[in-house]
């Protein structure tokens, strides 16, 4: 294998900015109980001043593991087995990877020259301390000011990355912020010792698009006004074109491909990068639309009708009497679903998309409103449905889960997951189920043989497959796909979904498909429901919405979507919904 | 600006990995949970041997009356307080020559007659020859097979041998000590599996429904963990009328002891539960309509069930414990039946101890084994408990 340089290798140093750490020819291993894994091999790359570096890849591919091993916090099990770390110190380098454990110049570098963000914010801020507390802690430690001097300092941060009220917020707890507010808080404690590199691992994953967009936008105003160098990983190849100066693309350890954003996006030459590329691309087209021509759904019997649904939290009388506190966390929601259709429910964390679903399911328990389903038989209103009522519409309308991990038990094996329904409602034993959970997984795409195995034998994506092998197995007439491809990554999440098209195809399934990401409703959905704080804003075709949004809210949740082109980018000049 | 570079050749299919010494072929075997959890808890060497040790004991209760080398009641009052003998290998001849056989070295006994305190002395000529698989007193295995078979013992069955000495009675210690295993140990099994099942019941039960049901459950073990447990262990064992037969004594003891010990137990499972009934694949198997008992048993109970043998394994020893302090406190069991607690009651003063030590150090040694090697088991199984963790 040959490295392959395209453009010109050695650049002109006038134009070029400065070189703040430079990493070469990087090798980690972990030792594993069984085997040595060669983590990251022969990374190499450079941080510029004011520039961004977008590590991509999948999960496992290495890329937050070289970020910790540029700051030296890596896992017991894992060290460096090769290469420089290169940081430049007024005119002296200093090699990371050769300084000892217990070297102060390592604790001056931590916090002190490079700052981190992770990705969830909750886990890394103190949950005992105020947040103030925190960053004028980071604040004595690096830049040994007196306690008064710091709390100005910290309130100056707080102004700077956008918390309103810094006066006021620098006294308050981690658990009274937001998310997005929690990550700001974070970005403060990162830049509270003035770094001269910024590494942010995932700073956007957990966290809403439009939030999303906001927090990025930030970062990237916040690191051109401190003339800082960024590191920012990420699995979003959206997220990438928005930010990017430069990317380099990691795969099993490796860095399979790197240069501009330009040369990326539009002139990628690995087959790994092309596959990335247009697994992110072609979320961005709606399937179905060019799968069928025309249903008119009006016409036709709906499948499953809600009618003003709402679920209040916290407004049953309590003993002494005071319900101010009620959430809607659904409110009034009316819907329809008919047969062979896919509806996608969009909204954003809080809105309630999942509680719809649950509510629809009965495994809570609506407040008020109807959910009316036209089976086989005669039209069940599900929301007065006996137990075994309930039972009989399980069996028809199921559910697939967010979290692959969790969603299969551990201590049975593929066979006994997928055969359970099969056997809980009675309809066959023995090797009849053996036969069935064969022939699902072979719908799924999976080796028949594989049904002995334990779930944790498979990775994430062959996981969710059989998920839904169990959803199909009772042959429903609904799924219910609640945040299904969430866990998954870019290159997977097309597989699942195509093979839900698929299926959709041969069974003449329906989906209910519930998602906080725009692209893959828009990939999976024929017609498309925006949710905001529980109340239905707005209906319509899938490409209605994602290209002529009506509501105010869906037009400024559209426009936060990233646009994977580094040329076009989304985020510049999106709409923003006050409410 | 970086150069754009790619590695050309065909891409990789999986992450890069070694075996761990070179040359070796990478190990990638299927194994099931419990596989997992028995390789990992094989790697502890010292729970592997105090499980070792634990099984050995119930060996040596199951088997007791052919182990012991008397009945642990025959009593011979010649010989009351004698100290341990030593087991010797070879017998010195008249002619001077050696000669291998087992055996051990008779008493002369003198008697103080200002104090009437017996003081032995070993007498080198008195040799009592000692075998294996000897004829000796003859007794029912289990209550049922007779046979007087015994693994060791003098050859002659009128001789004595008293290797770990005997107690104010004349009854061989050892016998006694291997009858007691036998009832020790087993009244931690019985006491632990009545926990067992109060325990996981009401801690699934609390757990599973929450709300008023849990509520109720987790007031009552409060106030049954409140309660000082040795006066109420007094006050019940108190209650059990002298004219019992020592094993309806020696079951309801068990009882008592079990009626406090499920708390913990239901505690843990009840956490458990409140853990794991939120997860998703318990939303999933009540989607495909599993019923309430086979949420709780087949899909929710088999993630316990590691856990709960690691917590059970803790709760034997103190089981053990409470049975020989209340034994010792002579409120336990009773004389004639066996136990570790009966066999300690007699080392209670300060003469026995200084005249007779041994009645004290074998029966507290086993207490103590038995307690540390549980605690060493149970520390094992319940890092090996969750086969995934690492």
């Amino acid at each position: 294998m040959t490295v392959h340089p395209l453009s010109t290798g050695t650049q002109p140093a006038g134009d070029e900015a400065p070189i703040v750490l430079s990493v070469e020819h990087l090798s980690l291993d972990f030792r594993l109980r069984t085997e040595i894994l060669h983590a990251v091999r022969d990374v190499s790359f450079v941080l510029r001043r004011g520039e961004t570096l977008c590590l991509v890849g999948e999960s496992g591919s290495g890329k937050s593991v070289t970020a910790r091993a540029l700051l030296r916090i890596l896992d017991r099990n894992g060290a460096i087995t090769g290469g420089r770390i290169l940081l430049g110190n007024q005119g002296e380098e200093i090699d990371v990877a050769a300084l000892s454990d217990r070297d102060p110049k390592l604790l001056q570098i931590r916090g002190g020259r490079i700052g981190l963000i992770f990705q969830e914010p909750m886990s890394s801020l103190s949950p005992v301390h105020t947040i103030g507390s925190q960053i004028i802690e980071a604040l004595r430690l690096h830049r040994r000011m007196d306690k008064k001097q710091a709390r100005a300092e910290t309130i100056e941060l707080l102004r700077q990355v956008e918390i309103p009220n810094p006066d006021k917020m620098v006294d308050r707890y981690t658990f009274e912020f937001s998310g997005g507010m929690r990550q700001r808080a974070m970005i403060a404690m990162a830049l509270a010792a003035d770094p001269d590199i910024l590494i942010a691992d995932e700073p956007t994953t957990a966290l809403d698009v439009t939030t999303q967009a906001e927090i990025l936008d930030l970062i990237k105003r916040l690191q051109v006004s401190r003339g800082m160098a960024m590191l920012l990983i990420t699995h979003d190849m959206g997220v990438v074109a928005e930010v990017a100066d430069a990317v380099a693309v990691m795969r099993y350890g490796r860095i399979v491909e790197a240069g501009s954003a330009e040369d990326i996006f539009h002139d990628a030459r690995h087959p790994y990068t092309v596959r990335l590329l247009n697994s992110t691309v072609k979320l961005e087209q709606n399937q179905r639309t060019a799968a069928r021509a025309e249903t008119s759904t009006q016409a036709r019997q709906p499948v499953l009708s809600v009618r003003n649904l709402s679920k209040v939290y916290g407004a049953s009388s309590a003993w002494f009497g005071g319900n101010s506190h009620a959430l809607k966390a659904v409110d009034d929601v009316s819907l329809d679903l008919y047969p062979g259709e896919n509806l996608g429910i969009v909204g954003e964390s809080g809105s309630g998309k999942t509680t719809l679903g649950r509510l629809i399911l009965r495994t809570v328990e609506p407040s008020a409103g109807t959910v009316t389903y036209h089976g086989a038989g005669a039209p069940m209103d599900v929301t007065a449905l006996s137990k075994q009522g309930l039972k009989a519409f399980h069996r028809d309308v199921r559910l697939v889960f967010q979290d692959p991990f969790a969603s299969l038990n551990p201590r049975m094996t593929v066979k006994e997951i997928i055969g359970d329904p099969l056997y809980v409602s009675g309809k066959m034993r023995g090797a009849a189920i053996e036969a069935r959970v064969a022939e699902l997984l072979t719908l799924v795409g999976l080796d028949p043989m594989a049904m002995e195995r334990y779930p944790h034998a498979f990775s994430g994506g062959q996981r969710q497959r059989i998920g839904i092998a169990r959803a199909l197995a009772l042959d429903p007439k609904i799924i219910i796909a609640d945040e299904a491809t969430a866990a998954l990554d870019v290159s997977i999440r097309a597989q699942i979904l195509d093979l839900l098209l698929d299926i959709q195809q041969k069974l003449g399934l329906s989906f209910i498909f519930i998602s906080h990401d725009i692209s893959v409703v828009r990939y999976f959905c024929d017609r498309v429901a925006v949710m905001r704080l529980g109340k239905l804003v707005e209906v319509g075709t899938a490409e209605q919405i994602c290209t002529q949004p009506q509501h105010p809210y869906t037009q400024s949740l559209i426009s936060a979507v990233p646009n994977p082109d580094p040329r076009n980018k989304r985020m510049l000049h999106r709409t923003r919904y006050v409410a | 600006m970086l150069a754009h570079t790619f590695i050309e050749g065909t891409p990789e299919t999986g992450p890069a990995v070694s075996s761990l010494q070179a040359g070796k072929p990478i190990e990638t075997a299927v194994a099931g949970p419990w596989r997992l959890i028995w390789t990992k808890f094989a790697r502890n060497k010292v729970a592997l041997v105090a499980g070792v040790i634990i099984l050995a004991l119930y060996l040596i209760g199951l088997f007791a009356e052919f182990l012991a080398p008397a009945l642990p009641d025959a009593a011979r009052p010649q010989f009351t307080n004698a100290p341990p003998q030593e087991l010797r290998l070879f017998v010195t001849e008249q002619d001077g020559s050696q000669r291998f056989q087992l055996h051990v070295t008779g008493y002369t006994m003198s008697v103080d007659q200002v104090s009437l305190r017996r003081s032995y002395v070993i007498d080198e000529n008195a040799v009592v020859p000692i075998g294996f698989l000897v004829k000796g007193a003859p007794y029912k295995l289990w209550g049922l097979f007779p046979s007087d078979v015994h693994l060791l013992g003098p050859l002659k069955s009128t001789d004595t041998m008293y290797l770990l000495g005997t107690d104010k009675l004349g009854r061989d210690l050892l016998s006694r000590l291997i009858h007691g295993t036998r009832v020790s140990m087993s009244i931690g099994l019985i006491g632990v599996a009545i926990s067992l099942c109060l325990g996981v019941t009401l801690g699934a039960i609390s757990g599973f429904y929450g709300g008023v049901v849990d509520l109720v459950i987790q007031r009552i073990i409060e106030v049954i963990s409140s309660m000082p447990t040795i006066p109420l262990w007094l006050g019940l064992a108190a209650a059990i009328p002298l004219s019992w037969s020592p094993l309806t004594v020696y079951f309801l003891i068990t009882l008592i002891v079990s009626l406090f010990g499920w708390t913990g137990l239901a505690r843990e499972v009840r956490g458990r539960f409140f853990a794991l009934r939120g997860e998703d694949f318990v939303t999933a198997a009540r989607l495909d309509g599993s019923s309430e008992r086979r949420l709780i048993f087949r899909h929710i109970m088999p993630s316990l069930t590691s856990h709960i043998l690691a917590v059970v394994t803790l709760a034997l020893p103190t089981m053990i414990v409470a049975e020989t302090a209340l034994s010792f406190l002579g409120i336990g069991l009773k004389a004639p039946v066996v136990s570790w607690g009966v066999l300690l009651q007699d080392a209670q003063n300060v003469r026995t101890i200084a005249g007779a030590p041994w009645l004290l150090m074998w029966p507290a040694g086993a207490v103590v084994l038995t307690v540390l090697a549980y605690n060493f088991l149970g520390d094992g199984l319940r890092d090996a408990a969750d086969p995934y963790e690492s």
